[in-house]
């Protein structure tokens, strides 16, 4: 089939499966993520992730075999783009399709892969993430949580910090200490389930107002052994590996937005334009524009660089620094144009979209902390790609 | 009377206003009112003491029962209530409201109010935005002329203590098109009347704004201030008066989120030393540092200048402003990225700076309308 052929294949299907209330800016709340307990808050999300897992297409370029839809990644481009024309939202937000599944498709085991990738794609299992601590952050080697080899099993304690979604997870890829007496040498990565005993979680509330990560305390989690990934202590290598695939996801955030505001370009000319949509402050104009340009140029680089063979640490690195600094950037812009109609926090006097434009505005502050600070990505690009000495 | 005021005046009054907002008002009183979603929006018995020390009069003459401080004074008092996001109607009523009274009112405007604002029992909003950004001359409301006074209609937004004034400071236009500079009049008039509606607006700051509006609101005439049609004149410096006063409160807030956060460089470690170790952050502070100078030096030209009645007083609170907003959009957000992970938290305070700082932004115009008016007024 050509590309041609794909696409209007696409659009059709597309037009006939993506309900109408797929179609429009999606609440917070409204994101599906999955899991063992699943919310569809909106009554047309069932339907709408079902349609898409059916057809592979939660995780558009993983092989068949695992749930994915085997599309090239010219035919992955042109489904996203058919989504972003008609404004569908993703079916299907998730941790395992974001990061952990394309780690374990680059080096996990056939016995890892049949495991854990299917019912991902199918969001049957909802993961998080288990890396940071509050000792170790930026640091994110020096993690203290010890996993102890009892003989047929594991024994994990200690405690994690920022573990998004934790309460809602039923699954954790979890860095843990094997080895107390180096520092990155002693790290494995293992995988168990958030529901054993020993596991407590407790939510913290974040600026936005969500309670979206928590504090993970394990105590005395018992972990079969074969849930360990790769080889016992050299978890610290797998772990950049996943951070690779999670700095490129977090790039794109901005860019989609994950279609909870309309696009950028929208909201500047609703909220500074006249009624064309012209914008005739010079000022304004100027910021927007500007913002609109690195746009662009931050697209093709994504495309250009996401595309290249192995994403080296250093690529992944520079877009997740760029993405969530023009992302933060591109809120405040929109805050301006905005004045007082964006600092609403509740309340009837301001519209659905003012008040997650206010929301929006102050998560959009964590882009450049989670997933590793911009600080961090900095010194990844000095030291990766530029060898520059320590 | 703000001439006299020394040096040493001023390090006293700063002192005391210090001590005093951080033993009555300290940042969790804020959290505690905007947590219990307090109806009020700040705390009457903190206010009254406020009022006690002769805060609420600071711009109001000795003869009309004030103390007559100046800007300088106050802006003191705001710094330092910044830095404890203190809310309070020193913006609403001292800031903003009353210096319309004080410089224009006519004797029975200003007996009935002055000494009352003065005295902390009266409060008076000004009811003067229409648009979302700072628009000072777009003035839809209209005040139409008739046998009883003027039939008020229109809606106003972002009313600073507009659900709890006990007055209404009206900016409505009895003439000319709607953006248009000539034409405005200002009233003083009943929150209570007929036909006005008023609405709480919950703002990202947890402080109080209300919206406003009037459908056929019969008011008297003798509710109007100064001349009919010349309201611009009287507003326009009293409007200055309230930047430089916000840039003081902004500059306040600046500060503790950066002392707050210089402290956090301090004790944070990681590497296996203090990030405040590393020169990437360093520079940073250091930049903000100086950025927090600047702006210093600028809002006490401009609080100067507007007791001296300085011929470019204006465009000094343009700078004051638009340095104020720069200053404070880069602390507060830099205060939080610095944080890491715990600055995204509702438990840290830098995240209350990061709220409070864009709405003071906004308010009487952002560094765009700021940059934008100091072009004109220095004829580029
Ligand atoms: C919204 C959100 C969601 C998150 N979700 C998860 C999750 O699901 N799972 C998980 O494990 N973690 C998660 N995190 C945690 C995140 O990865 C960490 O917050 C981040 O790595 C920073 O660590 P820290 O918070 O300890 O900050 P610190 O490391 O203490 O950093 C504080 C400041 O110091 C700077 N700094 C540190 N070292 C250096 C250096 N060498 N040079 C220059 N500057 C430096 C940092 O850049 C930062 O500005 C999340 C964080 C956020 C904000």
């Amino acid at each position: 089939m050509t590309l041609e052929d794909f696409r209007s294949e696409t659009r059709a299907w597309l037009e006939e499966n993506c309900p109408p209330g797929m179609r429009t800016p999606m609440p917070d709340d409204e994101r599906v993520w999955g899991g063992k307990n699943p919310v569809f808050k909106h009554p047309e999300s069932k339907v709408w992730m079902e349609r898409m897992v059916e057809r592979g297409w939660t995780a558009p370029q993983w092989p068949r075999e695992y749930g994915g839809g085997g599309l090239s990644r010219a035919e992955a481009a042109i489904l996203t783009e058919e989504m972003n024309r008609i404004s569908a939202r993703p079916p299907l937000f998730s941790f395992g399709l974001g990061m952990l599944g394309p780690l374990l498709l680059d080096i996990g085991t056939q016995a890892e892969k049949e495991r854990y990738l299917a019912p991902i794609t199918r969001g049957e299992i909802r993961w998080c993430q288990g890396y940071s601590e509050p000792g170790a952050g930026s640091d994110l080697a020096g993690l203290q949580t010890r996993a102890e080899d009892k003989g047929d099993h594991y024994l994990v304690n200690g405690q994690k910090v920022w573990t998004s979604y934790a309460h809602h997870a039923d699954w954790i890829f979890c860095l843990v200490r094997t080895d107390t007496s180096v520092k990155h040498a002693g790290i494995s990565f293992l995988l168990f389930d958030m529901h054993s005993p020993g596991v407590e979680v407790r939510p913290i509330k974040l600026i936005s107002g969500a309670s979206a990560f928590c504090e993970t305390f394990f105590d005395n989690v018992k972990v079969p052994k074969d849930q360990l990934v790769g080889e016992v202590n050299g978890g610290w290598a797998i772990a950049k590996q996943l951070l690779a695939h999670e700095r490129a996801m977090i790039s794109q955030l901005g860019a989609r937005g994950g279609n909870r505001l309309p696009p950028f370009k929208d909201m500047a000319r609703r909220y500074a334009g006249d009624a064309n949509g012209r914008i005739a402050d010079p000022l304004l104009r100027d910021l927007v524009a500007r913002q609109l340009i690195n746009d662009r140029a931050f697209e093709s680089t994504s495309k250009r660089a996401i595309g290249s063979a192995d994403a080296a640490a250093g690529v992944a690195s520079m877009l997740k620094y760029y993405g969530t600094e023009q992302n933060k950037r591109k809120m405040e812009v929109i805050m301006k144009c905005a004045g007082y109609a964006g600092l609403g926090w509740e309340g009837e006097e301001f519209d659905d979209n003012d008040l997650v434009l206010c929301r929006s505005w102050l998560r959009s502050k964590g882009n450049s902390i989670e997933g590793g600070t911009s600080e961090v990505q900095l010194n990844v690009i000095a030291k990766r790609i530029l060898g520059l000495p320590d | 009377m703000a001439d006299q005021l020394t040096q040493q005046d001023h390090e006293l009054l700063r002192d005391t206003a210090a001590r005093f907002f951080g033993e009555r008002s300290p940042l969790g009183a804020m959290r505690q009112l905007r947590d219990e979603q307090n109806e009020v929006g700040f705390d009457r018995e903190v206010w009254r003491e406020m009022s006690e020390m002769g805060w609420a009069g600071i711009l109001i003459d000795e003869a009309d029962g004030g103390v007559d401080l100046g800007y300088r004074a106050l802006g003191t008092i705001l710094e330092q209530s910044g830095r404890t996001l203190t809310a309070s109607p020193l913006l609403s009523t001292v800031l903003s409201a009353t210096p319309i009274i004080s410089r224009a009112g006519n004797e029975a405007q200003r007996a009935d109010t002055l000494s009352a604002v003065a005295d902390g029992a009266l409060m008076i909003a000004l009811a003067h935005e229409e648009c979302p950004r700072h628009a000072p001359h777009r003035i839809a409301t209209r005040a139409v002329k008739n046998d009883d006074g003027y039939v008020i209609n229109g809606k106003k937004t972002f009313v600073l203590d507009g659900h709890v004034a006990d007055r209404l400071l009206l900016v409505a236009r009895t003439s000319c098109e709607d953006d248009q500079r000539e034409g405005i009049s200002l009233f003083l008039i009943d929150n209570a009347l007929p036909g006005i509606r008023i609405k709480r607006t919950r703002m990202v700051d947890s402080r109080n704004a209300a919206n406003i509006r009037f459908n056929n609101v019969q008011i008297p005439a003798g509710s109007i201030i100064g001349t009919v049609g010349g309201g611009a004149d009287i507003l326009d410096p009293v409007l200055d008066g309230a930047r430089a006063g916000v840039a003081a409160e902004m500059l306040g807030s600046g500060q503790e989120a950066f002392d707050i956060t210089v402290e956090y460089l301090k004790v944070r470690e990681q590497f296996g030393a203090p990030i405040g170790s590393f020169q990437a952050l360093k520079h940073r502070a250091a930049e903000m540092y100086c950025e927090i100078e600047l702006a210093r030096s600028a809002v006490y030209a401009a609080l100067d200048a507007l007791d001296q009645k300085a011929r470019d007083a204006a465009e000094l609170v343009c700078v004051a402003k638009a340095k104020a907003c720069d200053m404070l959009e880069l602390v507060s957000n830099e205060a939080v990225q610095m944080h890491g992970g715990i600055g995204m938290t509702d438990e840290a305070d830098v995240g209350l700076f990061l709220k409070r700082a864009r709405v003071a932004q906004q308010l009487y115009g952002d560094v765009v309308f700021h940059r934008q008016r100091f072009a004109d007024l220095i004829g580029l």
